[in-house]
């Protein structure tokens, strides 16, 4: 069916399709409004979700982490500030091995108070333990909820997966989309498998026991383990999502990468400014291609090097700084993973706080980056886009 | 006992093993030891209902001993033992 909604009106269609267990939810724009529309969808009796209105995200992620464990399938939506609030419970989500999808609606952090688009609030939870993906238009956000059950859930993963999609840009955007229909989904995500769950009271289970220098250490090494396994699932699930609904996913997605001299990489809805820029720019003779990264944990590594290797320059786009670092979390691991390759890279953080991107702003870096590519110098690795 | 690698052992410290705290005796945590007189004793419980270890151990009504395995010398027994019969003594001085 052919829709046009707001992201935050198909974030709440796309919940209402997947019927969680439970959901547990505080209010923070700009995601408010997805669960407004998704308590009306609880009270109509469209879903047999338990809906809990926590006191704060610190509680309600809790909550969800405390249906998981029972053995529910749960789901949540947060912001910014949110978000951040969460982060003490973003870990135990993860250590305990919560398939909690959680949509995050990108939002600057304060202070000064900002409630437009940046990736701050993510990047700060990409240590967590969460699988992490970026959806770039309201199409996409609802693609990567469905697929994100699925991923989360999946035996060798058993983690909990952030979808993120841009505060503003996309939650207050109507935008047409297809959706699948109920039927569709429910097949699609089959039905929960509890792993261990409290609930079952025949084989009793003891969750979050204390865990010292004897065996935290191997349950960390786990982690990492099941962070490994995810790529090939995510890639599995992407194809089988294509069959579905005609749009396949994979862990980035190039555009004219294939001859390409110069290369942009960007996460979220820059992609669609960025790939007009390029698109410009190759009439103007410049070889320019994009790289759009949708899954940033588990960072693809492999792929970005295949990708990008042998290109005479790349530039990096972040939409969040890492204050005292060498430049933004992107940038960092994709120099990282280009290490020992000819290829310069360079940095350009924008959009700070909902700060627009403009096409001749992406042009602007394709230019200067071509310059790097054609010199072999660069003048500046970290840049400031759009800043007075 | 042989520790488990990370490829053997449930993930997130999960335990499958219901009440298999017992197999960790916390009794060597204690600096002081319970120490009951007989004679003072008039098995009223109190202290059996108190101590958090369950570590007084009652046969047919009577208190019979004290489980120094679990015990960790709180000392909740002596504090509520209506009759002083339980005496807080410093391990190591006999």
């Amino acid at each position: 069916m052919i829709q046009a909604l707001s992201g935050n009106a198909a974030v709440a269609y796309a919940i209402k399709q997947v019927n969680p267990d439970m959901v547990a939810v505080y209010p923070i724009t700009p995601q408010t409004v997805a669960m407004e529309r998704f308590a009306d969808y609880v009270a109509d009796g469209e879903v047999d979700t338990e809906l809990i209105m926590a006191d704060s995200e610190h509680s309600a992620l809790s909550c969800c982490v405390g249906a998981s464990v029972a053995g529910g399938r749960v789901m949540t939506s947060t912001a910014s500030a949110g978000l951040a609030l969460m982060w003490e419970i973003l870990y135990v989500a993860s250590s305990n091995r919560c398939p909690i999808v959680m949509n995050v609606m990108n939002r600057a952090l304060s202070a000064p108070i900002n409630i437009h688009c940046d990736h701050s609030d993510a990047m700060g939870a990409r240590d967590s333990s969460w699988i992490q993906i970026h959806g770039e238009n309201v199409q996409e956000a609802y693609d990567n909820i469905m697929q994100a059950v699925r991923i989360a859930e999946h035996e060798n993963v058993r983690l909990p997966a952030m979808t993120n999609m841009d505060g503003f840009t996309l939650s207050h955007a109507t935008e047409r989309l297809e959706t699948l229909k109920d039927s569709e989904v429910q097949d699609f995500i089959g039905e929960f498998k509890a792993m261990y769950p409290l609930l079952d009271v025949e084989n009793p289970v003891t969750y979050g026991p204390l865990d010292l220098y004897d065996y935290y250490f191997e349950h960390k090494r786990q982690q990492v383990e099941a962070m490994e396994l995810t790529p090939d699932v995510i890639k599995k699930v992407g194809q089988e999502y294509g069959n579905l609904s005609g749009r396949e996913y994979t862990l980035l997605h190039p555009y004219q990468m294939e001859d390409a001299d110069i290369g942009v990489v960007v996460l979220g809805s820059t992609a669609g400014t960025a790939r007009v820029a390029v698109k410009a720019m190759r009439k103007k003779g410049v070889k320019a291609g994009l790289l759009k990264l949708r899954v940033f944990r588990p960072f693809p590594k492999e792929e970005i090097l295949t990708l990008l290797k042998g290109l005479k320059a790349v530039a990096v786009m972040d939409r969040s700084d890492s204050f005292g670092a060498f430049g933004g979390p992107v940038f960092s691991e994709v120099r990282s993973a280009l290490l020992g390759e000819d290829t310069e890279v360079v940095n350009y953080i924008y959009g700070l706080g909902g700060r627009d991107i403009r096409q001749d702003q992406v042009e602007k870096v394709i230019t200067e980056t071509a310059e790097v590519g054609r010199t072999g110098k660069v003048k500046t690795y970290i840049n400031y886009l759009g800043v007075r | 006992m042989k520790q488990k690698g990370w490829k053997e052992c449930l993930w997130g410290g999960i335990i499958d093993e219901a009440g298999n705290s017992v197999l960790y005796k916390t009794g060597d945590w204690r600096s002081q030891r319970p120490v009951r007189d007989e004679e003072k004793c008039t098995h009223c419980l109190q202290c059996w209902i108190v101590c958090p270890d369950v570590s007084i151990i009652v046969e047919d009504g009577k208190v019979v001993k004290i489980d120094y395995d679990y015990c960790k010398g709180c000392g909740i027994c002596a504090n509520v033992c209506p009759f002083d019969a339980i005496e807080m003594v410093a391990e190591g001085s006999e």
